[in-house]
């Protein structure tokens, strides 16, 4: 009952040029490499270093831009290596974030268009992605597929690819983690806010482009706002940031569009609410953490 | 004071040094792609390096002035026209209102800048005038130009302008180049063959190539056999998705590499082995389709002295302001 491995080596540190610091925090994916890669980006973002231009957090490693004309490249490895000391002495792993319900129209027909328009070298050519993902994860039929996906919450691990996509990451044991592979050459369309799955990571679309995701649905409201009109994007255009998590919720087409109508006129905010995410809680009775969330976002 | 486009060229955007700070969360730097090329044009009509230019690629636009301008045109060698008479690169032009400007037909590399005195004046949006299309954000409207765009050109400065660009300052368009990198990342996933092959191969840039990155052809590299890490996927190649650096080299299915440039994806699954270094990107960015490439590794010092190197040409054109 537990997510494997969970004790993390030291990082690996290496060079994306003379430019770009990336720390390899895990080879695999976990929530404890990524509660690690999260608790340096913090960190690092409070020493406000001269020179580091920006700090990204991702799944399960660090990328950091700098400018070595300001910071020489192995005095920024040094300050890195001992905030990485600093995260290893934490005895508490504790997040303060958020729940957030998102919405989610599954098995709509705008991915099922455009699964059917790249069918050509799918895995599965005669069905649909969400055919292909129930028969990978060994289940009955996609609505247990789609039970699945929206029945256990997700942590937001990564955000970006474009701007304000979230990659999430399913918080249970990993055997019961839903994985996917993803498609095996990219579309060069996805309608956005498609809800996709690669690999173990959950992701929504933020605005239209290529991917190579599996398509299960489409969320009803947006995730990436630049003319920030909705008052969830009154501080920034980017609804999500790393830690955040995600509760989806299956609507029907009528639903969808009556949150469509509220978006158009401006009076939609997504249900969210305050909650503490507990990474040994979360690790050693995920199914009691998820519940005590899950009712925080209930209780609303 | 502005810019009405009679026709919009193939990709013509507003574009600045670039957006930084938010690529944390998928927001590229952006800016101009051949960043010594744009701010030379800048330097030619008394602007500062940061002024927005636009950025031409291939076929240029078609535009008037409603009032006087100065502007210059900088970057890949095109044929400049004002009211269909030929005009001078790398030099200042007076426009009267009403004047038409228009390009030819390139004779080398893929983009050039025009800079107007006074900057183009659309709005900051996250610190920069950049475009970038994908988000649908910055430059103007968050696109590339249309025919019956009317593009803002700010009031001058009143700071004095180069007279030209020194030939010996102004980048080159060759058919062959040489783009230094500093091998790292996920290097150690190739064998070593599959490196030797990355550094001594005359890589041939193909027509996929464009402000998010630039796929060159040639033999595939071998990867590594390994049991994949979870949540890696199945490729040798995949890894858990992580933060792309910018220039950096993936190599998808160890076939036909992939430099990422100023409008890069922030992060993905593809394993990178190594990244383009900071004096060079602006060298990729001239390399027109077919550019035969030579990717030479390079210790960080040598990448640091070449950024050195790189400052000091930009040092000549700016003096110590720039």
């Amino acid at each position: 009952m537990s997510h494997a491995p969970q004790h993390l080596d030291a990082a690996r540190y290496t060079w994306g040029g003379d430019e770009f610091l990336f720390v390899e925090i895990s080879e695999s994916m976990s929530l404890a490499a990524n509660f690690k890669a999260n608790a340096m980006a913090t960190r690092l973002t409070a020493r406000a270093i001269d020179g580091v231009v920006d700090i990204c957090p991702a799944n399960a490693s660090l990328l950091l831009r700098f400018d070595p004309d300001a910071v020489p490249p192995d005095e920024l490895e040094a300050l890195v290596r001992q905030v990485e000391e600093e995260v290893a002495q934490l005895s508490e792993q504790t997040l303060e974030t958020r729940i957030i319900e998102i919405p989610v129209w599954y098995d709509d027909p705008y991915t099922r268009e455009t699964g059917a328009r790249f069918r050509k070298g799918h895995q599965r050519p005669d069905g649909t992605d969400l055919d292909f993902a129930a028969e990978e994860n060994g289940l009955s039929s996609p609505q247990e597929f789609i039970r699945k996906h929206h029945e256990s919450p997700w942590l937001v691990s990564m955000v970006g690819f474009v701007a304000g996509l979230p990659f999430m990451f399913q918080i249970v044991p990993q055997e019961e983690q839903l994985e996917v592979p993803k498609y095996l050459s990219p579309r060069t369309d996805t309608p956005p806010l498609t809800v996709g799955h690669g690999g173990c990571f959950a992701c929504i679309y933020s605005v239209r482009g290529a991917g190579g995701y599996q398509m299960f649905g489409i969320a009803a409201a947006p995730i990436f706002d630049p003319a920030q009109k909705l008052e969830d994007f009154s501080d920034f255009m980017i609804f999500f940031r790393p830690g955040d998590i995600v509760k989806f919720k299956p609507v029907g087409e009528d639903e969808y569009r009556a949150i469509q109508a509220e978006v158009d006129a401006g009076t939609f905010t997504y249900r969210q609410v305050p909650v503490t995410f507990d990474l040994q809680k979360a690790l050693t009775d995920p199914t009691a953490h998820n519940r005590d969330i899950l009712e925080k976002l209930n209780g609303l | 004071m502005a810019f009405d486009i009679l026709e919009p060229g193939l990709a013509t955007s507003v574009q600045d040094r670039g957006r930084f700070g938010y690529y944390n969360v998928g927001i590229p730097q952006g800016g101009a792609m051949d960043q010594l090329s744009a701010s030379m044009a800048n330097a030619l009509v008394g602007n500062s390096p940061g002024d927005a230019v636009l950025e031409c690629a291939y076929l240029g636009p078609r535009f008037t002035t409603d009032t006087d301008a100065v502007i210059a045109v900088a970057g890949a060698p095109v044929q400049v026209k004002v009211n269909g008479q030929t005009a001078d690169q790398w030099t200042r032009l007076s426009l009267a209102a009403g004047d038409e400007v228009s390009f030819g037909m390139l004779s080398g590399g893929t983009r050039y800048y025009v800079a107007v005195q006074g900057g183009i004046d659309v709005p900051e949006v996250l610190g920069s005038r950049s475009t970038y299309t994908l988000g649908a954000l910055g430059g103007f409207q968050g696109r590339t130009l249309k025919a019956g765009d009317t593009v803002p050109v700010g009031a001058p400065s009143g700071a004095s302008p180069l007279d030209t660009i020194p030939e010996d300052l102004r980048p080159v368009y060759a058919k062959e180049v040489t783009v230094r990198i500093l091998p790292g990342l996920y290097d150690h996933r190739l064998t070593a063959e599959g490196m030797e092959t990355l550094v001594s191969t005359a890589w041939k840039l193909t027509p996929v190539a464009d402000r998010t990155g630039l796929r060159y052809s040639g033999p595939d590299l071998e990867w590594r056999p390994r049991t994949q890490p979870f949540g890696a996927g199945s490729d040798p190649s995949n890894i858990v998705d992580a933060g792309y650096a910018i220039g950096s080299i993936q190599v998808p299915g160890g076939k036909e590499p992939i430099v990422l440039h100023r409008d890069a994806v922030s992060g993905g699954g593809y394993a990178m082995v190594a990244t383009v270094i900071s004096a060079d990107m602006d060298v990729v960015a001239r390399s027109a389709p077919g550019t035969l490439t030579h990717f030479e590794p390079v210790t960080m010092e040598q990448a640091l002295a070449a950024r050195a190197d790189a400052a000091k040409v930009r040092r000549a054109v700016w003096g110590t302001a720039g």
